[in-house]
């Protein structure tokens, strides 16, 4: 009797072509018909129940059903908001922005800048917080903030391994804090040793991928995010993304994985083997050996959800809603949900259970 | 700890801090340094100086600051007798009780250290640590985390009162200084000695800090308009009703006339259930001020509230019934209206009484019927009946029975009563005899013209001359024709006191630096920091011309040569381009920047106002080398 009814089960999922169980979400989508400050979403940040949308034209909040908009006329630095980092040991709210880095504290905004403080550049991609340090990528280097002290300090070609400046993203845990340096790989800082270490392609800027796994697969990186608890790094490239465990470096491509593209804006790691991929073919979602993928069809803008398995399969799962738009800039997550920035407005992906 | 006797100052502070110069300074100015240390040594009276206050649950006892002895004094009100003096860090600042009144906290401002007393024992058990100058530290009610405002970090601690170990610290306001706890635990709130950061010649504006206490964030700012000078805050028992203490300073507009009100207000910021929006009130009157208003006691029935009003050595009065009505019969335009409104405060100021010699900390007994008052410059503490609105008794420090010239002239620098109608005295703009981080339009030369930042006022004997264009030889000048033409508009010291004022002024010392380590070292940035400022060439090598290095001007143990300059800075509405050279000893605390207070920050007086390098060399220095730049100038 048991071996009929397992029959029948595998027969049923043969049938609905369904392979291995990944999240699925019913999507909701704002934009700036239902209240967010702009559709050009570039990042977005989860802090309980508070959602906070970095755009093109100003800093949203989202709470209790409705949106908030801070723009330079409320006090914030620049309205192009890049991203956003909430401190949840004080509540705070860093953000960074094209012209500027903005706290947002009580109600109240403190404006960093390049002229009125130690801030490196007005052009903030990325800010992250450290214990009572908050680290800034910016368009000339790194800056960390120590907001007991008010102390700066810099980082550049001078005093770390860092030959290229251009510092696009920020990720910081207590024992490291990692830049990705567009164009210069991989900076790592030691929080306890105050040790910087550099991670590079092998096969230098060259956009071919000579040897695949012997080490970052590429010098153009966007984002690195940091599996602590396992060790693990990611990072994501204009060229694919890359985990490395301390010692044995592994890529993935388009080609050879569940990456509907090789060109990454974000990557967020779940632990050492799941991370979630923003692409601009779509959001990503790898848990070690299967993939997903959640997009509207670049062909008919349909909602779609397609599975890739271990072996290499591809399934698609029958699904209503999908992301705004499949170029995907950020994602963060609340709970089991996910809220996605994309080109077109942003996404919050709630959990079907 | 260093116990001391009262009535005797061995000067380590005065040691401490010529020790500190010496390693500091330029080399040459060493042995005149040592002179000068040498004659600080010698002993001096100490006044108590009683600042703070606080009481037993049970009225039976009363805990005194003594800012000047470094002790906290406890007294038995049965007997009117001394229980002990519990010597405590530098400069203490503020004093609270635990919900239970079994353990005593007291700020050490110039330690960066709180004091926590055994209640019973009346002994210190611990020393908990704080941020740069704690002013005011007050436990949460289930005796769990300690509040510590602290004034030169512009923040407020959060201390682990289980392990003794600062948890965060949250940003306040500049010159976060004092505490208060709403009745049910639920919100600390916090007020700020300086404006917050805004646009040049804005009008000022403050703000109380909320705290949400069961998460320890910083929930909301209820912002204050016009407002700079923010002192206590109290909740009435029901937590209806907010009061901060505050000035209200008309800094914008030139020093033309000080009657109805033009130089100073002095009012209070209401919030909470019973008001609404935060409204200001004045406790001035038409032809009469009361300044600067420090502290606020509500009584339990929230009858009334008592300010006190340390310039004019008297605590005002405030019928609360009466003044909830007014104000709540008023429309919100009304309301905005009201803080200069003078005639307002006969509509529910009920008394004026007169106590001791700069009145400060406020302490009501548990059922209203005394409130004890802190009398700063006095040496006690006056015991006031409140149901007749006078003062029944007075409580001893014991002071020195003589008055030292300086304590005489600190007596003359907190009182108002020498200006036009009372309306103010020096320490309105030198706040705690220090600065107020404000900018003002001294001079009746026009709207605008020659504005002129407030400067630190520490360690100022050997930086004559004084005002911004130097004008002034030395303090007699500065400080007597001056004050009294320009600001008092009414007769004011005469010879022996101004000699008086000057001594006090000279005796004020300059506050530990916070940016240098204790061995006086310098971390590697600071030390890159000194290389630019004492540099003689350009990076390129090109020597800088010898009146643009930076230890030309700044040079000496002030880091002044004292001469007239212009660095570029002078504005199209300033009379002459050329500045007195400021001293630069903690020249962290003392922002805005410039004569004018243009530069909001020490950065922007190179990123922004030295575009032709005519201050210094400056724009051949990457970012990081500015930053270290400055870096060593808080060390100075």
């Amino acid at each position: 009797m048991k071996k009929t009814l397992a029959l029948i089960f595998a027969a049923a999922l043969a049938a609905s072509g369904a392979g291995p169980e990944m999240p699925r979400f019913r999507w909701e989508n704002f934009s700036t018909a239902n209240g967010l400050p702009d559709d050009h979403v570039f990042n977005v940040a989860v802090d309980g129940n508070r959602v906070w949308a970095a755009t093109e034209n100003g800093l949203g909040l989202y709470e209790n059903g409705k949106w908030k908009i801070y723009r330079p006329e409320d006090g914030l630095v620049h309205r192009a908001v890049l991203y956003v980092a909430p401190d949840k040991r004080t509540g705070d709210v860093w953000i960074a922005t094209m012209g500027g880095l903005s706290r947002l504290s009580g109600g109240r905004f403190d404006n960093y800048t390049q002229l009125n403080s130690g801030l490196p550049n007005d052009v903030v991609y990325g800010v992250a917080v450290e214990g009572e340090n908050v680290w800034v990528a910016t368009a000339a280097g790194g800056g960390r903030l120590n907001t007991r002290t008010r102390q700066w300090a810099l980082f550049n070609e001078r005093n770390t391994p860092m030959y290229e400046i251009w510092t696009y993203g920020v990720s910081a845990t207590p024992s490291k804090v990692y830049y990705a340096v567009w164009g210069g790989g991989v900076l790592e800082y030691d929080v306890k040793t105050e040790r910087w270490k550099d991670y590079n392609d092998p096969d230098g800027e060259t956009e071919m991928v000579l040897y695949k796994d012997q080490g970052l697969i590429h010098e153009i990186t966007t984002s690195v995010s940091y599996a602590e608890k396992d060790r693990i790094l990611w990072v994501a490239t204009y060229f694919g993304a890359s985990r490395y465990d301390g010692r044995n470096w592994k890529n993935f491509m388009d080609k050879d994985s569940g990456l509907p593209s090789n060109f990454l804006n974000q990557v967020k790691a779940l632990d050492g083997n799941r991370a979630w991929f923003s692409t601009d073919k779509g959001l990503a979602y790898c848990d070690g050996e299967n993939w997903a993928v959640y997009r509207p069809a670049l062909d008919t803008h349909k909602p779609e959800m397609l599975v890739r398995d271990a072996a290499g399969k591809v399934s698609s799962v029958e699904t209503e809603t999908a992301p705004a738009h499949n170029y995907v800039l950020g994602m963060d997550f609340q709970g089991d949900d996910i809220w996605v920035a994309t080109a077109k407005g942003l996404s919050h992906g709630i959990r079907l259970k | 700890m260093e116990i001391r006797p009262p009535g005797v100052d061995m000067s380590v502070d005065a040691v401490r801090t010529c020790a500190c110069r010496v390693r500091t300074a330029a080399h040459t100015f060493s042995i005149l340094l040592a002179f000068t240390c040498l004659s600080a040594t010698l002993p001096t009276p100490r006044y108590p100086s009683p600042i703070e206050l606080a009481l037993s649950p049970d009225g039976a006892r009363l805990y005194v600051v003594c800012q000047g002895t470094d002790e906290l004094v406890a007294f038995d009100l049965r007997t009117r007798a001394i229980l002990r003096r519990i010597p405590v860090g530098r400069e203490p600042k503020s004093v609270a009780l635990s919900r239970d009144a079994r353990r005593i906290y007291v700020a050490n401002s110039w330690s960066d250290t709180v004091s926590e007393i055994d209640a019973a024992s009346l002994e210190v058990v611990r020393k908990l640590p704080a941020g740069m100058e704690p002013t005011s530290a007050i436990p949460d009610r289930e005796g769990r985390y300690l509040y510590v405002a602290n004034r030169i970090g512009g923040d407020i601690s959060v201390v682990d009162l289980a392990s003794g170990v600062e948890t965060k610290r949250l940003d306040a306001a500049p010159g976060a200084s004092y505490l208060a706890l709403s009745p049910d635990g639920s919100r600390v709130y916090g007020t700020h000695l300086y404006p917050n950061p805004g646009q040049f010649r804005a009008p000022p504006e403050s703000e109380i800090t909320v705290i949400d206490a069961a998460r320890q964030v910083v929930a909301e700012r209820y912002r204050l308009h016009n407002v700079a000078g923010v002192f206590h805050v109290a909740l009435s028992a029901d937590g209806r009703l907010g009061m901060a203490a505050q000035l209200r300073p008309k800094n914008l507009v030139p020093l033309a006339h000080v009657e109805h009100g033009w130089v100073f207000g002095n009012s209070i910021s209401l919030f909470g259930e019973d008001v609404g929006e935060v409204v200001q009130i004045p406790i001035d009157e038409l032809d009469r001020y009361f300044t600067p208003p420090f502290d606020i006691a509500i009584a339990p029935d929230k009858s009334a509230a008592y300010v006190s009003t340390s310039g004019s050595d008297s605590v005002t009065v405030i019928d609360l019934r009466r003044l909830l009505e007014f104000v709540r019969s008023k429309s919100p335009e009304e309301k905005r209206a009201m803080a200069n409104d003078l005639s307002a405060s006969a509509n529910y100021v009920a008394a004026r009484i007169p106590v001791g010699s700069a009145p400060k900390g406020l302490a009501l007994a548990p059922d209203g019927k005394r409130l004890y008052v802190a009398n700063r410059t006095g040496d006690t503490v006056s015991i006031v009946d409140t149901a007749a609105r006078r003062v029944s008794g007075t409580l001893s420090l014991g002071a020195p029975a003589a008055l030292t010239p300086e304590r005489r002239g600190e007596r003359l620098f907190y009182s108002a009563r020498f200006g036009f109608q009372g309306h103010f005295g020096c320490a309105n703009c030198h706040l705690e005899a220090t600065q107020d981080n404000l900018s003002w339009d001294l001079e009746p030369d026009g709207f605008g013209k020659d504005i002129v930042d407030n400067r630190l006022l520490e360690w100022v004997d050997g930086t004559e001359p004084f005002k911004w264009n130097g004008g002034n030889p030395n303090l007699e000048t500065e400080c007597g024709p001056r004050t009294e033409t320009f600001f008092y508009r009414s007769q004011s010291y005469d010879q022996e006191q101004l000699a008086d004022l000057v001594r006090f002024l000279k005796s004020i010392p300059l506050r530990p630096n916070r940016f240098r380590a204790a061995n006086g070292e310098l971390t590697p940035a600071q030390e890159r920091g000194q290389a630019i400022f004492e540099r003689t060439r350009k990076k390129d090598g090109t020597p800088i011309p010898q009146f643009n290095q930076c230890p030309v001007c700044h040079s000496g143990p002030h880091y002044t040569n004292k001469e007239l300059v212009d660095v570029g800075s002078g504005k199209p509405t300033d009379r002459s381009p050329l500045v007195d050279v400021p001293q630069l000893t903690n020249i962290a605390l003392s922002a805005p920047y410039l004569h004018d207070g243009s530069a909001h920050t020490l950065e922007e007086i190179w990123t922004v106002f030295n575009p032709r390098d005519t201050h210094g060399v400056t724009n051949d220095l990457q970012k990081d080398e500015l930053n270290d730049l400055i870096e060593y100038l808080k060390t100075l």
